[in-house]
Order: structure tokens, then C-alpha cells, then sequence
């Protein structure tokens, strides 16, 4: 893992327009991509594109897009922790849904009055998801689990607990869903009317959301812990040198990403749903992967990306209107991510290339005269 | 070198192998124009035969299928008969010495039909007698037709063993020379382009302060085999204690337990005066010892971290570096400029990555950060290997100075003139042991090369 945080929004070195290049480029060959398999297809690709923008334009789709965003952002900066420590926590999915369905029993079981409520859920759901990721960072420091290994494992076994949970503790039957019990009235998360002209509400979480891109900027980049936690990134070996304790970080880490990610579910249960059933969305934690790499494990990136994920996820609907199966979007997701991470990895290539040169360059044009000398 | 060997694209120019201009793309490419590469770090999978570990990547084939061992040791025992090198090739690798590796590695090379070797430092792990055969092999392969690239920074086995020899600065041919027209002196001056440096200290500073004690130490590996064993000593304030010894007989080890980041079987550890034997590695950081590491690119370094950044690392509790939990970004950078500027380090600045800079000058940043902050003791670990001999002066410089303002220095190192150049108090490791300790005033190389072989056991 290279630190492109440091590229981006430390000091910009040698050409930092390179950097948001990359993400532009590997946009523009996604839509060339896709505009290929909807001509193989038989399909307009041109009409296509101009129906999602259109309707990513409209208000009342920008503020459903920048609710499905918050989420994603969230599970994004849940993945990126991880990652900056070359920790693999593909569990953030079983994290969040477990979180939710206990913060959505505590909640609906309101033992505490209103923004009381709010707060035992949030905590509840914090520290359930830090627990469950937890159990993959411990099994790694004593017993050498790969993390990736125990958190797919332990995804599995979330489903199950969570389902359990719903059906023996916390479930009510609305009809045909089986749910938990709707959290009262006085305990929602308010909306916040952002965008004119819809009546559609902007999730409250959002100033959440901004907060922690920027807690999470701010802990990696200027704390001791922070700095720490990117060496252990770049080298295990050197950190141990350093006095690091790797062990700890692992833990402390995997702990870290697990709370995050507990809030994942968070404005949909306090901004949306209310209670958790089998409606809840799934597999968010899988988006926060592609979208952390789409970012490169940046705050304003991965909040680019996953506003970006949200829209191809928002209007892909549209897209049937013109008789296009709406898994054309998917597959521009899928080249979206791969085409990114080529294209980093050149710019990332071609940064140190041109770096060496321009270093051996600056420093061979004093050394001309001794080196004449010696010469002759 | 990387790019003889295909490993790197130049940027202009041609090579020309017999006369034809050719271009590498892939070491591939270069083995088939019969060039083969000795690394320094030896390419070898210990748990494998020597013959596996020839043939491995080119294994001779049976009706398609099968591997054919026959033909294989035939070569083998061919190639090493030709060249004198006396190569058994059913041995597994991990029962071998350095020396019989290295054979090893240039057999694997010659099975390839490689007709010109480069050598890649090849002393650097050997000691002298072992360096006598090495030549010997040398010279038996120039007798046949071969031709070999020898790349040392060791300049009287480059005048001992080369036909002809040219001096490289700073990427650029410096000369080119006739070994018998040159003096060591002389070759060495067109290397640093100055005058030369030398490893003697002059008067002792050794006070009667013990800084670091080491009692009875003994380290395990995973498996129980004992890699350190009951090794003592004192290091006082402002003594160079050196270590000596063929590579792999413990130093590595001795090291990572004084620092911490292996754990001790037995022993006890004091620095001054202070029981630090259960001490995590950054209390022991902390506590005032400096590590300048073995291999810098695995311990030393964030390469793709800025200079500054690398400043921070190992003492990231300490100022300039860090404000309570917060990093001190201006402090950090403020004192990197100064390690930059006091060490001579060649950098445009100090937000370039540390994997842009040369050996030397990524060792000389190393030096600098570790002698900051007062240290009480500094491990020293192959300070100078692999930089050139500007950098090397330099460090050499440092390390007297810091001798003589009462710094306490354990300094392990394979190459024996700087052991016996810097050191007060030189003791021999053997097999983890402690087996000999020496006078650096009057003993010559050879003799504590013979005593790290344990060909003389007793007090040289």
C-alpha cells in the first residue's frame, strides 16, 4: 500500500494533478468500456448515458443519492482503516448487519427516552461492530488466522446470529415481514432539507459521515497512533524495528474498522427504516471494498466514489426505461474499479521513475566540476 | 548492473554482447545472450538439494513429463569437474557454508550456459580464506574462456583478482584502469574523488562508565535450537565494542534481542544501571539506544515515505518529532532538514522518498536520526555496507566523534578492517558463542578471520 493520502493532500509533489488524473481517466475508460457492450448489445450508448445523467440531476434523485452515499462513504472509511495497515477486513458486512439488528432491538425496546434512545443505539451498534471484528484481529495476533479468512468466516456466522436474534428476540410480524420492533417516534434521526426543490429529506447522518472522513483524516495523518498504524502499512518489518507493537496494532485496527463499520446501518435504521428486517440493505460492506479502492483509501476520493457508486446505483432503474438491463451499470462498476486500480498503480510508477530521475538529475549538476577533475 | 542483467531498461546507449548490440527486456533475455548473475544475497531455497537448486527454473524434462535428475547431476558434476569448483550436488543447501552457496550460485549460473558472470559483491559474506578459493574458482574460469564481471567495493581483492578495472561514481566511468598500474591508494582516490579515509581511531575514550551489560543472554529460535548462548559482555561509555564473526553464527539475533524485538530464553540485560531486560523495544528506544539495522531496507526505512517521515520513525515519542499524541510536523521536518544538512545527505529536500535515495546516503539519514536524541548506546549493524566509500568516511567520522562525546557502540560487521580499524574491544562470535576476544591493536585480518572460522579457538 503506497501512501497516496501523502500524494494527494500532504505535500503535492512532482505534478499532484496526476493523481486525480488517474481516477478521471479510469472513469472515462469505464464509459468507453460500457458504451462498447451496449453497442454489442444493439443499444444507444449516448442515449444511455444521457438518461442517468439526467435523472442524477433532478433533486429528488441527488438527495436519494446522497443518502445511499452516507452509507457507503461510511463503509468505505470502515474498509480504508484496514487498509492502511495492509489489513484485509473483508467482514465489514457481517459487522454492520449484526450491529444493526442489536442496535435495532435495543432501540425499539426504547428503555431510554428520546435522544437517549439515539445515542444507546449508535454506542450499541459501535461497539458490537468493533466486538465482532475484534474476534478476527484477536484470532490473528494469537493464532496467526488470516484476517480475510475469519472475517468471510465470521460474515457467515453474522447472518446466522443476526437472523436468529430477529427471530427469537427481537421480532415482531408486521404482515409479512419479519422484523424487529420499529424504534418510537421520538428517537429518529432528523433529515435535513438540503437540497431545494424535493421534499426528499437529506439523512441526517451525513454530518456524521463528514465528520468521520474528517476524524479519519486527521488520526492517520497527524496523530502518533496514525503514523504508526501507516508504517506497520508500509513495513512490518521496520515498524518492529521502531518499536512498534504490531500485535497491538492489529487488534487495536481490526477494532477500529469494526466500530466504524457498526455505523454503517446507522441512517438507515435512525433516518429510514426504523427497525431492521429483511428489507435492511445488504451487502454494503462489500461496496465500501470497491469503493475504499476507488478512493485509494482517500477521504475526499472514497466520498467521490462512493457518491459515484451511488448514482450508477440510483439511476440504474432509469436505464430499463430504454429496455437496458440495469446490470449494465454493474458491469461500469466493475470496470470503474479495475480500470482505477491500473491506472494508480501506473501514475504510481511513473511518479517514482520520474522521481529517481529528477533526484539523480538535481544532484549530479553540482557534482560536474570534481567529476571533470577526476577524469582527467 | 541491473539493467547487463535485464532488470532494468536503460535510458540511452547500446550493449554489446561479442561484438552484436543487443536489449535485455527480462533476465530471460540476458541468460540467453549467456550472461548470468551472482547475487550478493544469495538466491537459494535452503530446505532443496543443490541439484533442485540448479536446475530449478530450467529443469531438464523426460519424455515431457518427468524430471530428468540423471542428466541433471551428469551436467552438474561436468560443469564442476571443468571448473575445479567441487560442487556435491545431493547435499541439501542448508547443510553448506557460505563459501560452498556461493559455489552453488555460480554453478546454477554456468548450467544456464552463461559465458559471462557478474559477481555482485561476492566477498562481502566470506572471509579471507574463503575469498582465497573464491579466486581460485575466478581464475580457474578465466582459464577457460569465461569472462566475469566483479563488482567489489573491497579495492586490494579488485586489484588481486582483475585483469582490468573500472571505477564507477556516482553512475558515472570515473577511469578505467590496469590493476598493475594502480595502488589501492590510488584506485581508492578516484573512487571518492578526495583523499582516503581510513577506519583507526586514534586515542581511547573508553571510560570506566558501563553503559550497556549484557549477562548471560541466550536466544531460541522457534524450535528450540539455542542461536545465542550465555554471551556476556560490558560496553562502557565511549567504547566501540565490535563483534566479529562469519554471518549467521548469531549476531543477527544478539542484536534483535538487545533491542527487544526477540525474546531472551536467559539473561540479563542493564543499561546504565537500569534492568531492561522485559522492556518493550520502544521503551528500550526510548531509554537512549540508537539501532542502526542490518538490512535498512527491511528495518531502517519507510522507502516510500518521505525523508521527513522517516525522521519520525523509531522515535515517534520523542520531540521534535511528536506533541503528545500529535505528530509535530514542523519540529519532524525542521530537524530532518538539519540531518540532512549535518550528515550530508544528498537530497533535493526532505519530501522526496527515502527508496529515491543511493545506499549511502539513505545509511547516512539512518546514522543521523539514530545519533539524535542523546543516545546512551548505539547498535551499530553493518554500518557501512553496501554504501560507497565517501558515505563511508562520513559514517566512520561520526561514529569516532560520537565515541569520543562518551557514546557507548556495539558495532557488528563482516568487513574486518573496519572492525579492527574502530573497535577498543573486539570479541569473536562463533555458533552463537562468544569464543575469542581479541586485541584490535595487533591482529591482522587473517588471524581473526581464522578465529571466526574457529580454526584457532583459543585468544589470538
Amino acid at each position: 500500500m503506497n501512501g497516496f493520502l501523502d500524494r494527494v493532500l500532504g505535500r503535492v509533489r512532482l505534478g499532484g494533478w496526476l493523481a486525480v488524473a488517474a481516477p478521471v481517466i479510469a472513469v472515462v475508460f469505464a464509459v468507453l468500456i460500457t458504451s462498447v457492450v451496449l453497442l454489442v448489445a444493439g443499444k444507444a450508448p449516448v442515449e444511455a448515458f444521457t438518461t442517468l445523467a439526467d435523472y442524477g440531476t433532478q433533486p429528488r434523485s441527488m438527495a436519494m443519492i446522497l443518502n445511499t452515499g452516507v452509507m457507503y462513504y461510511i463503509s468505505a472509511l470502515a474498509v480504508a482503516v484496514g487498509f492502511r495497515m495492509n489489513l484485509f477486513n473483508i467482514g465489514v458486512d457481517g459487522q454492520y448487519r449484526l450491529a444493526a439488528v442489536v442496535a435495532a432491538g435495543l432501540g425499539g425496546a426504547a428503555v431510554v427516552p428520546g435522544v437517549l434512545n439515539i445515542v444507546l443505539v449508535i454506542v450499541a451498534a459501535v461497539v458490537v461492530g468493533a466486538l465482532w471484528a475484534a474476534i478476527a484481529g484477536l484470532l490473528r495476533v494469537y493464532r496467526g488466522v488470516s484476517e480475510v479468512i475469519s472475517t468471510i468466516m465470521l460474515n457467515a456466522i453474522a447472518t446466522g446470529l443476526g437472523s436468529w436474534l430477529v427471530s427469537e428476540h427481537f421480532g415482531v410480524l408486521t404482515g409479512n415481514d419479519l422484523g424487529t420492533r420499529p424504534i418510537p417516534d421520538d428517537a429518529h434521526m432528523p433529515g435535513i432539507p438540503l437540497i431545494a426543490g424535493t421534499p426528499v429529506l437529506v439523512n441526517g447522518f451525513i454530518v456524521v459521515a463528514v465528520l468521520l472522513g474528517v476524524a479519519y483524516w486527521v488520526v492517520l495523518n497527524r496523530t502518533r497512533f496514525g503514523f504508526e498504524l501507516r508504517a506497520t502499512g508500509k513495513s512490518e518489518s521496520a515498524a518492529v524495528a521502531s518499536g512498534v507493537s504490531v500485535k497491538k496494532m492489529i487488534v487495536v485496527t481490526m477494532v477500529m474498522s469494526g466500530a466504524v463499520a457498526g455505523l454503517i446501518g446507522m441512517p438507515e435504521l435512525l433516518g429510514a427504516s426504523y427497525k431492521y428486517s429483511n428489507n435492511f440493505p445488504a451487502g454494503l460492506g462489500f461496496t465500501g471494498i470497491a469503493i475504499a479502492l476507488l478512493g485509494r483509501n482517500n477521504p475526499v476520493g472514497m466520498a467521490v466514489g462512493a457518491l459515484l457508486w451511488s448514482f450508477l446505483d440510483n439511476s440504474s432503474n432509469q436505464l430499463q426505461l430504454l429496455d437496458i438491463s440495469k446490470e449494465i451499470v454493474q458491469i461500469m462498476q466493475g470496470v470503474v474499479v479495475l480500470s482505477v486500480i491500473i491506472a494508480y498503480e501506473l501514475v504510481h510508477r511513473y511518479r517514482i521513475v520520474a522521481e529517481q530521475r529528477r533526484v539523480s538529475r538535481e544532484l549530479a549538476a553540482p557534482q560536474e566540476a570534481p567529476k571533470a577533475e577526476a577524469a582527467a | 548492473m541491473k539493467i547487463l542483467y535485464g532488470m532494468q531498461r536503460p535510458d540511452e546507449g547500446e550493449i554489446r554482447v561479442n561484438g552484436s548490440p543487443v536489449g535485455f527486456h527480462t533476465p530471460a533475455d540476458a541468460i540467453s545472450a549467456g550472461i548470468g548473475m551472482v547475487h550478493q544475497h544469495f538466491m537459494l531455497a535452503d530446505n532443496l538439494t543443490v541439484l533442485e537448486n540448479v536446475v530449478l527454473g530450467s529443469e531438464p524434462r523426460r519424455g515431457g513429463l518427468a524430471l530428468d535428475f540423471a542428466a541433471a547431476r551428469k551436467k552438474i558434476k561436468e560443469i564442476s569437474d571443468a571448473y575445479g569448483l567441487g560442487v556435491r550436488p545431493d547435499v541439501p543447501v542448508e547443510d553448506l557454508g557460505v563459501g560452498d552457496r556461493q559455489r552453488v550460485e555460480i554453478l546454477k549460473v554456468l548450467y544456464r550456459g552463461a559465458r559471462i558472470l557478474i559477481l555482485d559483491e561476492p566477498t562481502a559474506v566470506l572471509v579471507p580464506h574463503e575469498v582465497d578459493e573464491l579466486f581460485d574458482n575466478l581464475r580457474g574460469l578465466v582459464r577457460e574462456g569465461l569472462t566475469i564481471l566483479f563488482i567489489s567495493h573491497k579495492l586490494d581483492e579488485v586489484l588481486r583478482v582483475a585483469d582490468e578495472i573500472t571505477v564507477i561514481r556516482r553512475g558515472t566511468t570515473v577511469a578505467t584502469v590496469n590493476p598493475k598500474d594502480v595502488t589501492s591508494r590510488k584506485l581508492a582516490e578516484l573512487m571518492v574523488g578526495s583523499e582516503l579515509p581510513s577506519p583507526e581511531t586514534r586515542e581511547s575514550t573508553v571510560t570506566d562508565v558501563v553503559a550497556l551489560s549484557v549477562r548471560d543472554l541466550t536466544v531460541r529460535t522457534g524450535d528450540g535450537r539455542p542461536v545465542v548462548e550465555n554471551v556476556s559482555f560490558d560496553i562502557h561509555k565511549g567504547e566501540v565494542l565490535g563483534i566479529a564473526g562469519v554471518e549467521g553464527n548469531g549476531q543477527a539475533e544478539l542484536v534483535e534481542a538487545i533491542m527487544g524485538m526477540r525474546p531472551c530464553e536467559a539473561g540479563a540485560l542493564t543499561l546504565g544501571g537500569a534492568d531492561i531486560s522485559h522492556w518493550s523495544t520502544l521503551r528500550r528506544r526510548a531509554g537512549g539506544i540508537g539501532y542502526i539495522p542490518e538490512d535498512r531496507h527491511r528495518h531502517g526505512l519507510l522507502l516510500e515515505s518521505p525523508l521527513w517521515e522517516n525522521r519520525i520513525l523509531g522515535h515517534q515519542t520523542r520531540r521534535p518529532n511528536v506533541k503528545g499524541p500529535w505528530i509535530d510536523r514542523a519540529g519532524a521536518r525542521a530537524d530532518t532538514r538539519r540531518i540532512v544538512e549535518e550528515y550530508d545527505v544528498r537530497t533535493p529536500g526532505i519530501d522526496v522518498d527515502a527508496a529515491t535515495l543511493s545506499g549511502g546516503n539513505q545509511q547516512k539519514l539512518i546514522v543521523g536520526r539514530e545519533m539524535s536524541g542523546d543516545p546512551v548506546l548505539l547498535i551499530a549493524s553493518h554500518p557501512t555496507r553496501g554504501v560507497d566509500i565517501g558515505a563511508q568516511a562520513a559514517i566512520w567520522d561520526h561514529l569516532r566523534t560520537a565515541r569520543a562525546a562518551g557514546l557507548a557502540v556495539l558495532l557488528i560487521s563482516a568487513d574486518l578492517d573496519e572492525l579492527i580499524g574502530l573497535s577498543d574491544t573486539l570479541k569473536v562470535i562463533l555458533r552463537g558463542r562468544i569464543v575469542a576476544d581479541v586485541d584490535p591493536a595487533n591482529v591482522t585480518p587473517e588471524q581473526l578471520g581464522s578465529a571466526m572460522t574457529g580454526a584457532g579457538e583459543e585468544t589470538v
